[in-house]
């Protein structure tokens, strides 16, 4: 019998002070009155904050992998999880007005979301099948809960529903690919995995495929790709405007990070096969994505496609399977999240008494009330279009350069063309929030507060940095792949 | 050998046989109930496999807890199994054909010759212990896993109590502790009246 060696805790140290501070803002919640509600979220941002500095304290130089190489923490982990932290703050900040609006400022709400976060966590530093997937689900557990958080709406519960049954088919076919790799090569570690498929990938190529199918389905049905996506509008609309937002921001960073630890840390040897399965992928989110997103008139239905076609340009970065191609994946990743945290928030601001703003008629009008929230507004859907000088732009630029430098001209080709075709959809709201008069009566009823207004327009004017200044951010990113 | 391949089989057809007849039965209970049976001769195949910890676990669990709560759901609600077996006969093609194209696909991926190679586990000795061999990794190699999964516990218990914890107004509710601690000043009130004259 082998001694047994405590694994080394460090690495994991950011995930343990998430923990306590999750379940110190469930404790410390209890015996808060209504009105003291303020505190919750007081203690929710000081954990996320509290997390970060952690994480930068224990961040290594080198790749560091614990819990009996089950846990790793390396340079993307820790770009990965900053950004994460950072768009949970923004997420939590935003949301406070809309949730005392609407009934839902409860302390739950908050530690829920400190548990998905530390499942989103987990999911980024997995280095083996098992902990990814328990990451994964405590993501989905929690965000089925956020969902169907306001209990009285019964468009609320019928998207948690749909989610709950689609998320859970989508984890049983996961859980079949990740056991048929584990029969064909005897580990559930990553790394060993990789090893062990580098060998065996010309004795039983087509029994690796077949698994590998299985965990690509897993992916695409998780980050929403096309034909996988039909849970994505409904869900988006569904869910109260808070929960989208968080729902449309940080599980996006969660699950890059799963792709890349299973297709690329784990699967590396099989890239062909997956980039062809990715081709595929990319090409049908591109074009359905971006041409049903034209028909929709409810903006939350709206932004919910296209993600659809966002997913597909993040899938387009990883098909190149070149460490420029991952970045740029994960620069897309990373900048989307900001921008679609920018966006709902402003939809998040408009909500006016007793109903939220999710039509695209209910942003009519915008500019003549409120110039610099339409401004905002305004910047965040350019950036989604990819019209210079926003972040967006020089993101669909790296991708596209990444998937041209593997000689797939004819794929740069398409994602050039349907983000033309994407570009209306995304100025009709430009058109609706500048020209459009709104009806007799209709007024905008705010809810801003000063801090959520300074963050805003912070995280709206860091579109534009970003996309004048990319260099800093994307050198970054390259180091997580060299 | 032979006797256990045949206990294999037999195990396996029942196992096929209970799963296909869950999905195929009209009556919700013995639906249920076949489940139970092939819960057991799976339990049975990892018996087998001298996984007895799990075989035993999942008799305990599946068949003592979820199975059985699941048979008192079925029983006091009526749910109307018309509406839920509308389209059964639409969709069976396309199910059908996925279903076989699906299992043609995995006739075609496992590789027999090498799934042969393989072959069973290696027996082990009487004394050893699958149970003492999951307690000895449990808490130390998967120690990150198993508090992970306790976590997804926990937030599955904060999710249901957020979910259905409500006070509904106009219940008639009582509060025990503030019965018992009652005064008896504060329930009778002593009236002081002058007799009336006759």
């Amino acid at each position: 019998m082998n001694a047994f060696i405590p694994p080394n805790l460090m690495p994991a140290l950011p995930e343990l002070v998430l923990l306590g501070m999750a379940c110190l803002v469930l404790v410390v919640d209890l015996f808060l009155p209504q009105n003291k509600r303020g505190f919750t979220l007081l203690l929710a941002l000081a954990a996320l904050l509290a997390t970060a500095a952690t994480l930068w304290q224990v961040a290594p130089v080198e790749i560091m992998v614990s819990f009996n190489g089950s846990f790793v923490i390396d340079r993307l982990a820790v770009i990965l999880k900053l950004g994460l932290l950072l768009i949970l703050f923004l997420v939590f900040v935003y949301s406070r007005d809309f949730l005392r609006e609407f009934g839902m400022y409860r302390g739950e709400y908050y530690a829920l979301g400190l548990f998905a976060a530390l499942g989103m966590m987990i999911m980024i530093s997995a280095y083996s099948f098992l902990l990814l997937y328990l990451g994964l689900e405590l993501l989905a557990l929690s965000l089925y809960a956020m969902i169907a958080f306001r209990r009285d709406s019964a468009v609320a519960s019928e998207a948690a529903m749909k989610y709950f049954v689609l998320g859970a088919m989508a984890s049983g076919i996961l859980l079949y690919g990740m056991s048929l790799f584990y029969g064909v090569t005897g580990t559930l570690d990553l790394a060993r995995l990789s090893d062990v498929i580098r060998i065996q990938s010309v004795e039983s190529p087509v029994m690796l495929s077949f698994a590998l199918t299985f965990i690509v389905v897993g992916i695409a049905f998780k980050l929403g790709a096309v034909p996988f996506h039909m849970w994505v509008p409904d869900v988006y609309h569904g869910a109260p405007t808070s929960v989208t937002l968080f729902l449309g921001t940080a599980p996006k960073i969660a699950g890059f990070a799963m792709a890349i630890r299973l297709l690329v840390d784990g699967a590396g040897a099989l890239q062909v096969e997956w980039g062809q399965m990715f081709v595929a992928l990319a090409v049908a989110s591109l074009a359905i994505g971006n041409i049903v997103a034209i028909a929709q008139t409810n903006f939350k239905r709206m932004l919910a496609y296209s993600t659809v076609s966002h997913v597909g340009f993040i899938m387009m970065g990883l098909l190149a399977g070149t460490a420029t191609g991952y970045a740029a994946a994960m620069f897309y990743t990373l900048t989307y999240a900001l921008t679609a945290a920018a966006a709902f928030g402003v939809l998040m601001l408009l909500s006016r008494d007793g109903r939220e703003a999710s039509d695209l008629a209910d942003l009519r009008g915008l500019n003549d009330r409120h110039p610099w929230y339409a401004a905002l507004l305004a910047i965040a859907l350019f950036s989604m279009a990819g019209v210079p000088p926003t972040v967006g732009f020089y993101a669909k630029l790296v991708v596209v350069n990444a998937v041209i430098q593997v000689d797939m001209l004819w794929l740069a080709i398409v994602a050039v063309l349907f983000s033309v075709i994407g570009l209306f959809y995304y100025l009709r709201a430009v058109k609706v929030m500048y020209f459009d008069k709104p009806e007799e009566g209709q007024e905008f009823h705010l809810l801003d507060a000063l801090d959520n207004r300074l963050l805003l327009s912070a995280n709206g004017v860091s579109l534009l940095l970003l996309g004048l200044f990319p260099s800093a951010l994307m050198a970054w990113c390259l180091t997580a792949f060299v | 050998m032979w006797i256990e391949t045949l206990i294999f089989y037999f195990f396996a057809a029942v196992t096929v046989g209970s799963a296909l007849a869950m999905i195929t039965v009209r009556n919700p209970v013995h639906a249920a109930l076949l489940l139970v049976l092939t819960f057991f001769s799976s339990a049975f195949i990892w018996m087998l496999l001298e996984a007895e910890f799990l075989a035993i676990t999942l008799v305990l669990v599946y068949v003592g807890a979820v199975m059985v709560l699941f048979l008192f759901v079925v029983m006091m609600l009526d749910i109307n199994l018309a509406v839920l077996r509308e389209g059964f006969v639409r969709f069976l093609p396309v199910g059908a054909a996925l279903a076989l194209g699906l299992f043609t696909m995995i006739w075609y991926a496992f590789d027999r010759a090498r799934l042969d190679m393989i072959g069973a586990p290696t027996p082990k000795p009487a004394d050893y212990s699958n149970t003492r061999a999951l307690g000895q990794v449990l808490y130390t190699d998967y120690v990150f896993a198993f508090e992970a999964a306790a976590v997804i516990l926990l937030v599955a218990i904060i999710a249901a109590i957020s979910l259905t914890l409500r006070r509904r107004k106009g219940t008639k509710y009582q509060n025990p502790s503030e019965q018992i601690r009652v005064r008896k000043a504060e329930r009778l009130k002593v009236i002081k009246m002058e007799a009336e004259k006759r």
